[in-house]
């Protein structure tokens, strides 16, 4: 339903004189909306109800959203 | 004219008494891409925008009032029952000393709300590309605030949020593509 994918990343160059331990990758969201254009006629929708709670009627918006960094420990 | 709904857009539940997750909240209600800038800016630029656009400025404008009532329930529910000490602990002491626990509109690091944050060059274009932008930079504030934040049922309520973003960037993008016109003119080479 949704061939892209929601998050990119990419490593800054750590420098041996910069202070902090390099962070390691860095993250950006590349949500759905991005790719999607005019939105076509019919896309499948999610129940109302559901809807609702997910703050889009087409799973093709739908992005959940997690810490990317949360993994890092 | 509006109509107003005694009930929140999205349920607003916090578990954890944490008012340092107010300070980073504040950001959405008073800061440059908060929700009420939001709100100012779309229904201020419908009154001229083309015709065929005004009512997605009023429908969307009048949504982020919705969200900023939830911002505020949010920073209210975080904060009715600390103690100064509490807040002081917390890093909003400046605000209590000037507020006590009411809310007031200004940005994380303390700066009051501003008209300047609201944009309107009268270009469609123009204000239309400013939308856009505001609405992921106001997607990419609530990941960086539930990034900070550890509460599940308050990340809940901002992932509400954040997708309501997307589908505001969405609709304006396509405002863009409706005032360009010749979307669908074939292309002769």
């Amino acid at each position: 339903m949704n061939r892209n994918t929601p998050v990119k990343s990419y490593t800054p160059y750590h420098s041996p004189l910069d202070p902090c331990p390099p962070i390691g990758k860095k993250f950006y969201s590349t949500p759905p909306n991005l790719y999607m254009g005019f939105q076509p006629y019919d896309l499948p929708q999610f129940p109302p109800k559901e809807a609702l709670r997910k703050g889009t009627l087409w799973p093709a918006f739908y992005d959940y959203y997690e810490n990317p960094y949360e993994r890092r420990g | 004219m509006w109509v107003y709904e005694k009930k929140l857009q999205y349920p607003v539940k916090i578990t954890s008494c944490n008012p340092r997750l107010a300070k980073y909240l504040i950001e959405q209600y008073g800061g440059a891409d908060g929700e009420l800038a939001a709100a100012l800016r779309y229904l201020n630029q419908r009154y001229t925008i083309p015709d065929k656009v005004i009512g997605l400025l009023t429908d969307i404008g009048t949504e982020e009032f919705a969200h900023l009532e939830m911002i505020a329930t949010m920073i209210y529910k975080l904060t009715k029952d600390a103690t100064p000490e509490q807040l002081k602990a917390a890093g909003i002491e400046d605000h209590y000393v000037n507020h006590d626990s009411a809310l007031f509109y200004h940005n994380a690091a303390g700066v009051p709300f501003t008209a300047s944050y609201i944009a309107a060059k009268g270009d469609p274009i123009a204000d239309l590309y400013e939308d856009i932008a505001a609405e992921e930079k106001a997607r990419a504030t609530y990941q960086w605030i539930i990034n900070m934040s550890d509460d599940p049922d308050l990340n809940d309520s901002l992932r509400f949020l954040r997708e309501r973003e997307i589908i505001h960037s969405q609709r304006f993008r396509e405002a863009v593509e409706i005032l360009k016109e010749e979307r669908d003119r074939k292309i002769f080479f």
